[in-house]
């Protein structure tokens, strides 16, 4: 009889293991218990969250691919595949590596889907850099990513940083890779075929990571754990080998399947290849490559260790697969095969040690969370705005709002990141978001990831809707078209019904914004039990999208191009504080509800500029976001540094507080510049989609100035703005 | 002219050498897989930029006993052009076809950005297409390019005209400030005695087309191309 401790320290419940055994008829070796414990981990089984995820729209203006791992779209003859996943709790413990491992898990899902990877993304949340401990998570996430990706040859072409007290005890390591296949060329993650050879490929199986999954991702950190031996090292160059070998197999034509084996190693990759196939497979432990003397069954089963791919290869072309493999010296050994019956069964010196129906690990139990409404957030959603005072210095306040470490230029991380190998990359980072040409088409994609978690804080719905619309926002001002969607959806214990209520208002959000755009959710990751001792993180459904521009001439970039051109805002400035940036930095709270969002008016807005940028009117498009019109338009001024342009905004009109109207977040906003003579054409197609449009201003000279009726309330240098903006996240980490 | 792009384990722009040789440059290429030895049939071997090895020892230390290397050695004292660029000059530095040595930047993180290169020595197989003293905008992505040589391995390079690029302002300034990793002298490219082997830091192929931001590294093998049809 198994001992309560021994399986409740495998992260399963009392129901859990009673399940276990009604599946078994009997008791669990050690083995099977352990491959239980991650199978049905929330990491890879998704026991709380599956009901609410079936709410993700399947299908959108794209084709769309929804494959083992990730999914992705089609576009003419290609498939762009991506997926977005988490590290936040390897992270917070070892972030360098945390963060290093996370890169490497998230880019073996795609090229395991037959797809070169040919961008990253990263969306990092952090407590205050105030805080040392949050510095070095800062450093050493940034040192992990660069570490990896760089050496792996995939660039790192967007992301985006958050700081919020929330996240202290419990940073956000959110990463997304994109890659490309010809669409009849994808690969399955499943065994079929008996007879057929199971290999193991890539490095060698040791300590590292057991129970990463289970023990780590599914429980939220107490005080005084030690954890970092489930913390899995990372070595890019034998992945960049891999990545090489493995597109190599391939293309031979040999390979009937292939999977990762990243969180729960071997015990996922058999248990799912074989339950996707329909098949059983059986397989002998001694002939794993270890790199340990005298692992024990379950923990060969259990590791995580790095860079490993399980293969299901036709039988007779082995030795074709090991060439190639032994080539890129990288092991590739047959450890198994696929057998008639529908039974995972793994020996160790040809005993059986764990033999188990296939389905009955791949399907963990369903949970259908209670949830209820926090009881704080009727009163923080109160916001009496005439209690807020208007500041009387609004020079200061857009410089220190240009200074905020989550507004400020993220220059400092980027420049570590190779965000040009691969020689894609036409729209460089520091724009709304990367554009990536498609070598042998006319076509590019464009990629970003967007959460403003503040908002999600205080309305989840609306927040995450917001997520939404705002990454479409952004692929449309860089003149992409928004296609599809992968999510990653970070939450705290989803055990405790105020959280729950959190996740599944987000989930509704996020679907009900992409139903309404038409965009398709592809793949994603949830990421539950994201607290500490110190705090809940706020809801954060971080979205990653991707879109498509159709010739890839027709990019836009955020900063003003030239003097003397037209400044227009498309959408409405509302009397909006709640959850701003300005209440949070200047006013030191953080109430209230966050901006409305009509999506009516939203997609109108996008779809006028998108057209405008389409015919060649638009000069530079850039979204509104944190910190409101003014940071918007200082931005446009400043980030091309070799190009500063200044401007004169003096026929802004608003119905709203001036401090609302320059620093409110009011969503569906857009900053175009264009030429004198394209100003009517837009005005066109502006009034064809019913968005709002008037004319703001006009670019030049090397101030930022904004006047509210005849009075100048904003005079500013652009070189004092860039200084200001340019140096501040740096010298606060060097601090 | 026949171009031949080495692929050590862990090289990663191999393929974008070998595409802008094909496609932009237009011109036949070959990949060179680092345990071939045969070299007869190209004009013009590219070391490409990556992490060979995992850069896990001294960048270039492991790939400069790849079989290959022997090889490229015999090419390189027989006259034939060959081109180190970033994790390739690293390489052919260890193989000593090149004198110095790769520091670490010393802000001791690796920098991904467009720079400013001024042209010092067109005489050359790789620069006879730019102007005197002509300023490059082109990208750099390294750890290690803190070049350093001995006080007498820099009078030597200076005097024999061996200082091809050296860092610079966009005016053409070489200071303090336009010096990404603080490399001796500026420099950002050297070339061997005999003129035939050229390393550099920045990365022509990256800087090839005007989608990308920039066509002045495009010059570069445009140079070689010239120089092989002249000769």
């Amino acid at each position: 009889m198994v001992k309560p401790e021994v399986y409740r320290s495998l992260g399963l419940s009392d129901e859990e293991y009673k399940r276990i055994i009604d599946l078994l008829k009997r008791e669990p070796s050690t083995t099977e218990l352990a491959m239980f414990s991650v199978e049905w981990s929330e990491h890879c089984g998704y026991p709380r969250s599956r009901i609410l995820l079936k709410l993700l729209p399947k299908k959108g203006k794209y084709p769309t691919l929804i494959g083992e791992d990730s999914g992705g779209i089609i576009v003419d003859d290609l498939a762009i595949i991506f997926k977005m996943e988490s590290h936040n709790h390897p992270s917070q413990i070892e972030p360098k590596q945390g963060a290093a491992t996370g890169i490497g898990g998230i880019i073996r899902d795609i090229f395991t889907a037959g797809a070169r990877p040919i961008a990253s993304l990263n969306s990092l949340r952090f407590g205050p850099l105030t805080e040392p401990y949050n510095r070095y998570l800062l450093r050493g996430v940034v040192d992990g990513i660069q570490f990896y990706g760089n050496c792996l040859g995939v660039p790192t072409v967007a992301g985006e940083i958050y700081f919020d007290e929330s996240y202290n005890g419990n940073c956000l390591v959110n990463v997304m890779s994109i890659g490309v296949a010809k669409k009849d060329e994808l690969a399955r993650a499943f065994a079929r075929g008996v007879g057929n050879s199971i290999m193991y490929v890539g490095s060698s199986t040791g300590r590292d990571g057991i129970g990463g999954c289970s023990v780590l991702a599914s429980h939220e950190f107490k005080e005084g754990e030690e954890k970092r031996p489930t913390v899995q090292i990372g070595d890019p160059f034998t992945e960049k080998c891999l990545i090489e070998a493995t597109l190599e197999a391939l293309a031979t034509g040999h390979v009937v399947g292939i999977k990762d084996m990243g969180a729960a190693g071997l015990t996922c990759s058999t248990s799912e290849m074989a339950s996707v196939g329909n098949s059983g497979m059986e397989v002998e432990l001694q002939l794993v490559p270890r790199r340990e003397a005298d692992m024990e069954p379950w923990e060969i089963m259990m590791s995580e260790s790095q860079e490993r791919m399980l293969v299901c290869v036709k039988k007779g072309k082995e030795k074709e697969i090991e060439k190639i493999f032994s080539k890129w010296d990288l092991h590739a050994v047959v450890i198994g095969k696929v057998t008639d019956d529908d039974i995972v069964r793994i020996k160790d010196k040809g005993k059986v040690v764990a033999e188990i129906k296939a389905h009955s690990l791949t399907q963990a139990p369903v949970y259908d969370m209670p949830y209820k409404k926090p009881a704080y957030l009727d009163d923080l959603n109160k916001l009496d705005i005439t209690k807020i005072s208007e500041p009387k210095d609004y020079n200061g306040v857009l410089l220190k709002l240009l200074g905020s470490p989550t507004i400020s230029s993220k220059v400092w991380v980027y420049e570590q990141y190779d965000h040009m190998v691969q020689t894609n990359t036409v729209t460089l980072p520091g724009s709304d978001a990367s554009v990536l040409r498609l070598k042998g088409t006319n076509k590019a994609i464009a990629a970003t990831t967007d959460c403003n978690s503040r908002y999600c804080y205080l309305n989840p719905y609306k927040g995450a809707q917001i997520a939404v619309a705002e990454a479409a926002r952004n692929l449309v001002c860089s003149g992409a078209e928004p296609a599809a969607v992968t999510d990653c959806l970070n939450f705290g214990n989803p055990e405790r019904p105020d959280r729950f209520w959190q996740f599944k208002n987000c989930v509704e959000g996020v679907a009900s914004a992409c139903k309404f755009l038409n965009i398709s959710v592809v793949s994603g990751n949830v990421s539950f039990y994201n607290e500490s001792i110190k705090g809940v993180v706020n809801p954060t459904p971080t979205i990653g999208m991707i879109g498509i521009v159709d010739d890839a001439h027709q990019v836009c970039t955020q900063y003003f191009k030239k003097e003397k051109e037209i400044i227009i805002l498309l959408g409405i400035s509302k009397e909006e504080l709640g959850g701003s940036e300005y209440l949070k930095e200047v006013h030191g709270q953080v109430k209230g509800d966050t901006p409305d969002l009509d999506l009516w008016l939203e997609q109108a807005v996008q779809r006028t500029a998108l057209d405008a940028i389409r015919k060649g009117l638009v000069s530079s498009a850039h979204d509104c976001s944190e910190g409101g019109l003014a940071v918007a338009l200082a931005e446009c001024c400043i980030s091309n540094k070799e190009n500063m342009v200044g401007a004169v905004i003096d026929s802004l009109t608003f119905d709203a507080r001036k401090d609302a109207a320059l620093f409110g977040e009011s969503q569906s906003r857009i900053v175009l510049s264009c030429s004198k003579k394209s100003v009517h054409k837009i005005r066109d197609i502006a009034e064809r989609f019913g968005a709002p449009f008037q004319i703001i201003g006009r670019t030049g000279g090397k101030e930022l100035e904004i006047l509210v009726g005849k009075r100048k309330i904003i005079n500013l240098s652009v070189e004092g703005m860039f200084e200001r903006w340019i140096d501040s996240l740096q010298s606060l980490i060097m601090a | 002219m026949k171009f031949g792009v080495v692929v050590f384990p862990g090289s990663n722009c191999d393929q974008d050498c070998f595409y802008v040789v094909k496609d932009v440059l237009k011109q036949p290429v070959k990949y060179i897989w680092h345990k071939d030895t045969e070299l007869d049939n190209f004009d013009c071997i590219i070391l490409p930029g990556g992490f060979s090895y995992g850069d896990y020892l001294r960048t270039g230390a492991v790939a400069r006993f790849s079989p290959v290397m022997d090889s490229i050695i015999d090419f390189a004292n027989r006259g034939g052009i060959v081109i180190g660029i970033c994790n390739g000059f690293q390489i052919l530095l260890e193989s000593g076809l090149l004198p110095g040595a790769m520091l670490r930047n010393t802000n001791l993180h690796f920098i991904c950005k467009y720079v400013y290169i001024k042209t010092e020595n067109i005489k050359t197989p790789f620069t006879n297409l730019c102007k005197k003293n002509q300023i490059l905008k082109i990208p750099i992505a390294h750890n290690e390019g803190n070049y350093y040589i001995d006080d007498d391995g820099l009078k030597s390079l200076e005097k024999n005209g061996q200082i091809v690029f050296r860092y610079c302002s966009p005016d053409g300034d070489v200071n303090k400030e336009s010096n990404p990793n603080s490399a001796l002298a500026n420099i950002a490219g050297i070339i061997n005695r005999e003129g035939n082997v050229l390393g550099m830091m920045p990365h022509p192929e990256r800087s090839s087309e005007a989608e990308l931001g920039s066509e002045d590294g495009f010059l570069i093998l445009r140079s070689i191309l010239k120089w092989l049809g002249s000769k």
